[in-house]
């Protein structure tokens, strides 16, 4: 297997944005406060963490070789992302030696639109099919 | 031990990874963000007595959040992080750059955390690259 594609999330709540920021501490209001996204920030709505982005399409990559096997992962924070978002990610492997794969992924919304793309290295054990 | 204390604690790792749909309390690869939590000089917290940013009776004021856009993001693990172990953080600055965009000019920096174990030897290392944007004249 070279290529996995898979939704992390479908039409995405507000509640898990703010699971996110208590979790991760994050409280910047900008993603969970709604008069203050509008009103001061001047965004159309509440903006998920880039972070959450990351970590949804890390699971990607836990599921795939395994938690304690990512290496390295890096990604870059494209477009927002918003309340009601689909977001689906393709990870690819792009080379493989001495038993570790090096994988480029991508994570687009419902319009194809790219908000996020990143590297990661991970080990492969037998395991990782 | 020199550097900031981050208890690694099996609910807040389980609230952190419930937040991102698992059920699992293993460790997620982002994690390590969640150091904010432990930081004293993280920005993005209510502090007592302090002001606090956001909408009450009204909408709130603007505030300069962590002081630029989070552009990009890196973690690197030299050994998986450990539920119940305490790590040692330590903040180190990067590189910093700039190239022309279409708003401006983009000012890239770069900061690092370092995680170190009881042995002293490095377990993990959080990069964030933030950007600001000098408004073109």
């Amino acid at each position: 297997m070279t290529q996995v594609t898979r939704v992390v999330v479908t039409d995405l709540k507000r509640t898990q944005i703010v699971m996110y920021a208590g979790a991760s501490g994050d409280y910047n209001p900008l993603h969970t406060d709604e008069p203050y996204a509008t009103e001061i920030a001047g965004n159309p709505t509440v903006m998920a963490h880039g972070m959450l982005t990351m970590g949804l399409a890390g699971r990607v990559l836990t599921d795939w070789f395994g938690h304690e096997n990512i290496l390295r992962y890096r990604a870059r924070f494209k477009a927002p992302v918003w309340p009601g978002d689909t977001l689906t990610v393709t990870a690819n492997v792009t080379s493989m030696a001495e038993g570790r794969a090096e994988i480029a992924l991508v994570a687009v919304n419902a319009a194809g639109t790219a908000v996020l793309t990143g590297t990661a290295t991970a080990l492969v054990t037998g395991e990782t099919e | 031990m020199t550097g900031i204390p981050f208890p690694i604690e099996r609910g807040h790792v389980l609230a952190f990874a419930r937040a991102l749909g698992e059920e699992t309390a293993a460790v997620p690869p982002t994690f390590p963000i969640a150091f904010a939590q432990f930081d004293p000089d993280w920005p993005l917290r209510m502090q007592p007595g302090k002001p606090w940013n956001g909408s009450g009776a009204g909408p709130g004021v603007s505030s300069n959040g962590t002081g630029g856009l989070h552009a990009e993001q890196e973690f690197e693990y030299f050994r998986p992080i450990r539920v119940g172990e305490t790590l040692s953080a330590r903040r180190g600055d990067g590189r910093t750059w700039q190239k022309p965009g279409s708003r401006g000019v983009l000012h890239f920096t770069e900061r690092h955390f370092e995680f170190y174990d009881a042995d002293e030897k490095l377990v993990a290392r959080s990069t964030t690259v933030s950007v600001r944007v000098e408004e073109a004249r």
